[in-house]
């Protein structure tokens, strides 16, 4: 039998040393964690708009992702009443930088609604044509979901949306990201019915109904499938008043 | 199996007894068909190739470094707290993979998302750990968790190829070399629309929930056990 003595210093000693190299390893890391990241954001928002660009974001280099986005895609942040904020007024919120990639929406969602702010991305085609790309965030089945949502000039119509998550099942869940039929099947959708209401796009499992504002949902991923519409439903609210303002100039 | 002894016997020259620690897991000690460990991530992440292979590299790597470091302390740990220590030492690797994969390989990390978390409880690990390295000396240890990481690594291998085969027509996908095997478009190798004597087949849903592979895994375990006869209890 060892002491009680040896037996405390042998475990400070190793969760010690444990500690210590972890930390070390995860401070190294850290920017490139960040940079992989925001990288992948940018990804995201590019796949929701390829079809409209024409490019193909998942053969594109790492360096051609940051160079297309900085040079064609523009930043803006928005309240839920529509206004556009200045960057002061993002770091006042406490966001470093003051552009949109810096604002995160998982913070912003647990706020009041009144309190929220949003990021924007507008995509400026060659013809003059505006991509509005918006940001969703929700609630899965294990854990985070969030995704990209592009709309074209008549802020109605989708032009492509893409997914990610942070624990859904692979094979599963997990589809929302990688499978491209499910993504492609929200091309051509319309969030907003004929009286201006807001409807947003449902994922129905069994099989879309509604021409306009249903998709199919994902064989084996119920829950995962509800989490998206819900994504979807609350994240738009969001950008609701935007839209409309924007509608009416 | 003959071919592999073969190769190993010419880069290393290894005792018999160190051979059998590497190659015993694949077949008659196998940890998952043999032993029922691990059966939990072998239902999870064997939906698809590409995640099987990743996982299966990685949880070699843990048991190999957490049997060789467990070996290594074994003299010094206390009796008292030697399953925390184990935990430690099998999180503290865990913890590494994650953070080199999220950095160096991050599709890979985000598809793999809460499994390579989950590792640090996959029973296979602490089973070795307590089993052998906690009597054994450092470098038979180490051959011993190389051994028991294939052996795990097979059977999620052999099980996500049918799955992903007949669940999604495809294998490897997610990686540059994905192969469309058999579906219904121009794009696969045996498009189901075209062939009219083929046209019954549809992706089976069955196969990409994780029921499937437990199917999968009985009928490994039968046709191992039909073939290899001294694993059968007839007491």
């Amino acid at each position: 039998m060892n002491s009680s003595k040896y037996i405390i210093g042998f475990t400070a000693l190793l969760t010690a040393v444990v500690a210590l190299v972890l930390s070390l390893m995860y401070t190294g890391l850290k920017e490139k964690h960040k940079q992989n990241e925001l990288l992948f954001e940018k990804r995201a928002m590019l796949g929701a708009i390829q079809d409209k660009a024409s490019i193909d974001v998942s053969k594109m280099k790492d360096a051609g992702v940051i160079d297309f986005f900085s040079k064609n895609i523009e930043q803006l942040v928005v309240d839920t009443k529509g206004n556009i904020l200045k960057s002061e007024d993002v770091e006042k919120a406490g966001y470093k930088g003051g552009k949109a990639e810096n604002v995160d929406l998982k913070t912003e969602m647990k706020k009041p609604f009144e309190k929220r702010i949003l990021p924007v991305y507008i995509y400026n085609g060659e013809k003059g044509d505006k991509i509005y790309i918006l940001k969703l965030f929700g609630k899965g089945l294990w854990d985070e979901i969030s995704g990209y949502i592009a709309l074209s000039s008549d802020l109605n119509t989708v032009v492509g949306a893409s997914f990610d998550h942070k624990g859904e099942t692979p094979g599963m869940g997990a589809e929302m990201k990688d499978n491209p039929k499910f993504r492609a099947q929200f091309k051509g959708k319309k969030i907003y019915d004929q009286s201006g209401k807001l409807v947003s796009i449902n994922v129905r499992k069994g099989g879309a109904v509604d021409p306009e504002h249903d998709v199919d949902a994902i064989s084996g991923a119920t829950l995962t499938s509800n989490g998206i519409t819900d994504m979807l439903k609350h994240s738009l609210e969001n950008y609701n008043n935007y839209l409309k303002k924007l509608k009416q100039k | 199996m003959s071919e592999m002894k073969e190769s190993k016997k010419a880069l290393f020259p290894m005792t018999k007894k160190e051979k059998k620690l590497l190659l015993d897991p694949l077949n008659d000690n196998n940890p998952v068909t043999v032993q029922v460990l691990g059966i939990c991530s072998a239902l999870a992440v064997t939906s698809m190739l590409l995640p099987s292979i990743v996982m299966a590299i990685a949880v070699t790597f843990v048991i190999a470094f957490s049997n060789l470091a467990i070996s290594l302390m074994r003299k010094y740990i206390p009796k008292q707290v030697r399953m925390i220590v184990q935990l430690v030492v099998i999180a503290f690797l865990v913890t590494i993979v994650e953070l080199t994969l999220k950095a160096y390989s991050y599709p890979v990390y985000k598809q793999l998302s809460v499994f390579i978390g989950l590792i640090i409880t996959n029973c296979i690990v602490m089973g070795r750990l307590e089993a052998f390295a906690m009597a054994n000396p450092p470098w038979q240890s180490f051959l011993d968790g190389i051994g028991n990481g294939l052996g795990y690594g097979i059977i999620l291998i052999i099980i996500s190829f049918f799955r992903e085969l007949f669940g999604r027509g495809t294998l490897l996908s997610g990686t540059p070399l994905e192969m469309k095997i058999i579906g219904a478009s121009s794009d696969f190798w045996i498009n189901t629309t075209t062939n009219s004597w083929f046209g019954w087949y549809t992706n089976n849903n069955l196969m990409v929930l994780p029921a499937a592979a437990l199917f999968i895994l009985g009928m490994i375990i039968w046709y191992q056990r039909s073939k290899n006869t001294k694993l059968v209890d007839i007491s």
